[in-house]
């Protein structure tokens, strides 16, 4: 694809962008209209972009999806199977539209619709929005914060712990429509909360989904993000998530991707002040025609910081997946500790991995260590299960289904956990 | 114990097998019937794990000769998972780790699997954590052990209790318990070998591949058969695995050697 016609794209995906409301505020038009003239200048990334190699979004390209003029009715039964019942909040978001009617919030922290509260919360969005995560060289990034208007707000207050997850629900129900939800979390100085973005479908068509998401840890916060993905098996979906860890925060993330015939997630996570930890998990359980791209960057920034990641893919039929995984310690991240794992299970002769570590160290006294497995299932515990008289399928299940279970077992919240668990020996029984 | 209304259950005869094109077994010979103890002594490398494996239908030893006959059916004509169905037992030398599987979940699955094939009721989660509870105190386990992932973490007699509480709840005809003493403090080949002979009785079957006669003291087998070279070479009472502990094995391997020249 020609560059031109790479901008085009995207312009065209702009054209039908709804104007902000009147008496909006100004530094918000600012972020709009930078975002915007960045998208004029960017292009969609090619296999040619080291950063895109392995995954060719090209197929986006050929379809033109328009912006969502009216939100879709939607109805409880459309979403009911992933409610989870023990949050102390919910945003339902229907195609990037907030839908307050299946909204609520009884957590003791702020869970609010960005452009309901925009007013109220100016000072936490203004200091935070689009300054984590950078949209001058990414295009989607950029194309995202064009449409910023609806999103989900949390605003953790000081030294507030909230135990019971806020979920926060992006639904999708229109084909051929691009949607683009927001998210943004500020956990104040020694506040604690769990958030769960939970990218669903209400339809098997073709959509695409441009989210992205902030989440600002002051000092000594601590938030755990789960991320679950779970479009439709047509459905593009990409999601830039930046995290900043202020001095002594810890974040733990787990990421799930099981939808889309093309996902691509990018996970940036900066230790922004000393003695930060991180825990950084993924699963992506994939088969057919699918592709699931996670390329995650974890920058220790400072002293004392700690990562820890454990990424998995689960590959059937003739899917695709792809890691990269980069781990970056700059100078005077002295004492950093890091460890990445990297393991793959490819089911079929036809699926494929790649993955990449990409460990870029520029202190001396730190650990770093990182691994790739790529493997099929081991025949020593196949025949170990067999010995036991379990079926050669019912065997490879349970091991696949292990293989995929030790991440979502790090999953902060039963229902989801739960839920996810019985999706996996669905899908492991299935392939 | 040999008694008299025994029936046999396994019949080998010939038994030659291969792993990577290497020839380990060169003509195994041995019957088992009901209600006896038998033990496999041998050196290191003299075929007995390669045995016991390949009457459990491991995918990496190939059988090249020879006939074994378990309850009557053709063994090798079975998949290892029909062989477990017919109730042939391997315990494990070194027990897989399985990572993310509850032991509780993946005993139960065995379990109701066989039931299942046996025409049994299954248990559901809440039933059979009373009675797995149950069969592990007498392997004097935690019932820690029922929430950890399936041997992971285990210690080495960790990892041989939940073999014998496998073989517990899914009471084979047959079971071939490979190096089970391996890897144990005293204490613990105690427990093990106690479980064991609680499990024994007159319908079932013994066969204990061990290194050292050190087991045999726990669990008193009725015949003690030496291998070497792929063969068995030697059979006597239990008297003979004391020789060998005093004597070692090259005697019997030299008693062979010049048995076989006489008789060439």
């Amino acid at each position: 694809m020609s560059i031109a016609a790479g901008s085009r794209y995207l312009e065209s995906l702009l054209a039908g962008r709804p104007q902000p409301p009147a008496g909006s505020l100004e530094w918000l038009n600012k972020l709009r209209a930078g975002a915007v003239e960045r998208v004029g200048a960017l292009t969609v990334p090619t296999t040619r972009d080291e950063d895109w190699r392995f995954t060719d979004i090209s197929p986006l390209t050929k379809i033109p999806f328009q912006p969502l003029r009216s939100a879709a009715p939607l109805k409880p039964a459309d979403f009911e199977s992933h409610v989870i019942p023990e949050a102390a909040a919910r945003l339902v978001f229907v195609d990037g539209v907030y839908a307050p009617q299946f909204s609520f919030n009884r957590s003791g922290a702020v869970v609010e619709n960005m452009a309901t509260v925009a007013g109220t919360q100016g000072a936490a969005m203004e200091s935070h929005l689009g300054r984590h995560a950078e949209f001058q060289s990414n295009a989607f990034t950029a194309l995202n914060t064009a449409f910023l208007h609806d999103g989900a707000l949390i605003v953790v207050p000081r030294d507030t712990k909230v135990a019971a997850p806020l979920h926060l629900m992006f639904v999708a129900t229109q084909e051929q429509t691009a949607n683009y939800p927001r998210c943004l979390v500020v956990a104040e100085p020694g506040s604690t909360a769990t958030v769960i973005e939970d990218h669903v479908s209400a339809q098997d068509g073709v959509y695409f989904t441009n989210a992205v998401s902030e989440i600002a840890l002051a000092d000594g916060a601590h938030v755990k993000h789960v991320r679950v993905q779970r479009e439709s098996p047509q459905a593009f979906h990409v999601t830039h998530c930046a995290v900043s860890l202020s001095r002594a925060s810890t974040f733990h993330s787990v990421g799930v991707a099981l939808g889309a015939r093309l996902s691509r997630y990018n996970l940036n996570v900066l230790q922004a002040g000393e003695g930060t930890a991180c825990t950084v998990d993924g699963l992506a359980l994939i088969g057919g025609q699918q592709l699931a791209d996670t390329h995650s960057a974890i920058d220790h920034a400072h002293p004392h910081g700690m990562s820890r990641q454990l990424h998995k893919c689960i590959v059937g039929g003739a899917a695709h997946a792809v890691f990269n995984g980069k781990i970056v310690v700059r100078p005077g991240a002295q004492l950093t500790d890091s460890a990445q794992s990297s393991r793959n299970l490819l089911l079929t002769g036809k699926a494929r991995v790649d993955t990449k570590p990409q460990l870029e160290i520029f202190a001396d006294d730190v650990k770093c260590s990182h691994g790739a497995t790529v493997g099929q299932l081991e025949a020593e515990e196949v025949f170990y299960l067999k010995s036991r008289g379990l079926s050669e399928a019912a065997a490879r299940n349970l091991l696949t289904y292990a293989f995929g279970a030790e991440i979502i077992a790090r999953i902060p919240a039963a229902t989801l956990r739960q839920r996810l668990e019985r999706s996996l020996l669905q899908h492991t029984q299935d392939s | 114990m040999i008694h008299q209304d025994s029936r046999t259950l396994l019949t080998v005869r010939g038994l030659r097998a291969t792993v990577n094109g290497i020839e380990i077994l060169k003509g195994i010979d041995l019957t088992v019937k009901s209600g006896e103890v038998h033990a496999l002594m041998g050196p290191n490398g003299s075929g007995k794990s390669t045995f016991a494996k390949a009457l459990a239908g491991h995918p990496s030893y190939t059988v090249t000769g020879g006939s074994a006959t378990f309850d009557g059916a053709d063994l090798f004509a079975l998949e290892p998972e029909a062989r477990a169905r017919a109730g042939l037992f391997l315990g494990f030398q070194y027990p897989i780790e399985v990572p993310g599987v509850a032991n509780s979940q993946f005993l139960r699955l065995a379990y109701n699997t066989l039931q299942a094939q046996r025409g049994k009721d299954e248990l559901d989660p809440l039933e059979f954590d009373d009675f797995v509870r149950e069969k592990m105190k007498l392997l004097d386990m935690s019932p820690d052990f029922l929430e950890r992932s399936v041997n992971e973490g285990f210690s080495g007699g960790e990892k041989k209790r939940n073999e014998i509480l496998q073989m517990a709840l899914l009471e084979p005809r047959l079971a071939i318990l490979d190096e089970t003493d391996s890897g144990l403090d005293i204490d613990a080949l105690k427990v093990v070998a106690h479980g064991v002979n609680r499990l024994a009785h007159k319908d079932n079957a013994i066969v204990l591949v061990t290194h050292y006669q050190r087991l045999l003291n726990y669990i008193v087998p009725d015949y003690v058969h030496v291998m070497d070279g792929g063969r068995i070479i030697k059979t006597g009472g239990k008297e003979l695995a004391l020789e060998l502990e005093s004597r070692g094995y090259d005697w019997v391997s030299a008693e062979y050697r010049s048995g076989a020249r006489a008789t060439a």
